[in-house]
């Protein structure tokens, strides 16, 4: 499953024709979701393949064929230094996260085999984190209206 | 190892569409990490049981619908940056530049 989440990771950044790159990045959405199955996370892993494979991997699609162009799959790749300053910092900073991992006393904590259910998340959601949801819904209100004044601001100025 | 891809997406791309992939790649690998180490610390309940710790996912939650809504305004701006200029290079997206 990390085969196929990080494979497709690495062809959402790399394929030549975006089309490609955004299949592959649904991919590795439903890779990620795969994984939350195996951490015993199944509701997580039902929210992400609705939301990300449902909602954002389909928005995505139809925003890549809205403005894809022919000319993105001839365009020249990035220099080779840019490419190796990239493939540099994303070495390093994983090199840094997995030593970091391993220094931490992670392993003196006894883990138990029966996992958070529904009932615990939806507990904490409606008491403890009750007024992060009422904001995270107006965080998503406002991003909705927020993505609709843009498209309309530019509908009644064409040919800017 | 997600992480470290999304890290070098957001390096070397200049295509809006990838920068979405990348940071999208990286929101996913910040959201599996919390995840995992939520399944691996139990929080000791008031009798010394260990109790299985929710706050992990619950916080998880609410970033994949974080995710979601920025996803949402970044193609709305992608959508609108091409009807402008025809393009969503961001290095050739100069229009606010001072």
């Amino acid at each position: 499953m990390m085969v196929v989440t990080v494979g497709s990771a690495i062809v959402a950044l790399e394929a030549k024709e975006i089309i490609y790159g955004a299949i592959g990045f649904a991919g590795s959405l439903f890779g990620v979701a795969a994984l939350f199955f195996l951490l015993d996370a199944p509701y997580v892993a039902v929210f992400q393949i609705a939301v990300y494979i449902g909602a954002v991997a389909v928005l995505i699609l139809f925003t890549v064929m809205l403005v894809r162009e022919e000319k993105w799959a001839k365009e020249p790749p990035a220099t080779s230094l840019a490419t190796i300053a990239g493939a540099l910092t994303g070495l390093a900073i994983t090199v840094a996260l997995v030593v970091a991992a391993f220094d931490t006393n992670l392993n003196q904590y006894t883990t138990i085999s029966n996992s958070a259910t529904f009932v615990d998340i939806g507990q904490l959601i409606s008491t403890g984190d009750a007024p992060v949801l009422l904001v995270l819904a107006l965080v998503l209100a406002a991003s909705v209206v927020g993505a609709l004044t843009l498209s309309r601001a530019d509908r009644e100025e064409p040919g800017r | 190892m997600l992480f470290g891809i999304g890290v070098y997406g957001l390096v070397t791309k200049r295509n809006a569409l990838r920068l979405l992939f990348a940071v999208e790649i990286i929101i996913n690998a910040a959201n599996l990490n919390l995840v995992a180490f939520g399944q691996y610390l139990p929080f000791e309940g008031s009798s010394q049981t260990l109790l299985p710790n929710a706050f992990g996912q619950t916080f998880v939650l609410f970033s994949i619908a974080l995710a979601a809504a920025e996803a949402a305004v970044i193609l709305a701006i992608v959508v609108v940056a091409y009807r402008l200029h025809r393009d969503v290079d961001v290095s050739k997206l100069k229009s606010l530049e001072g």
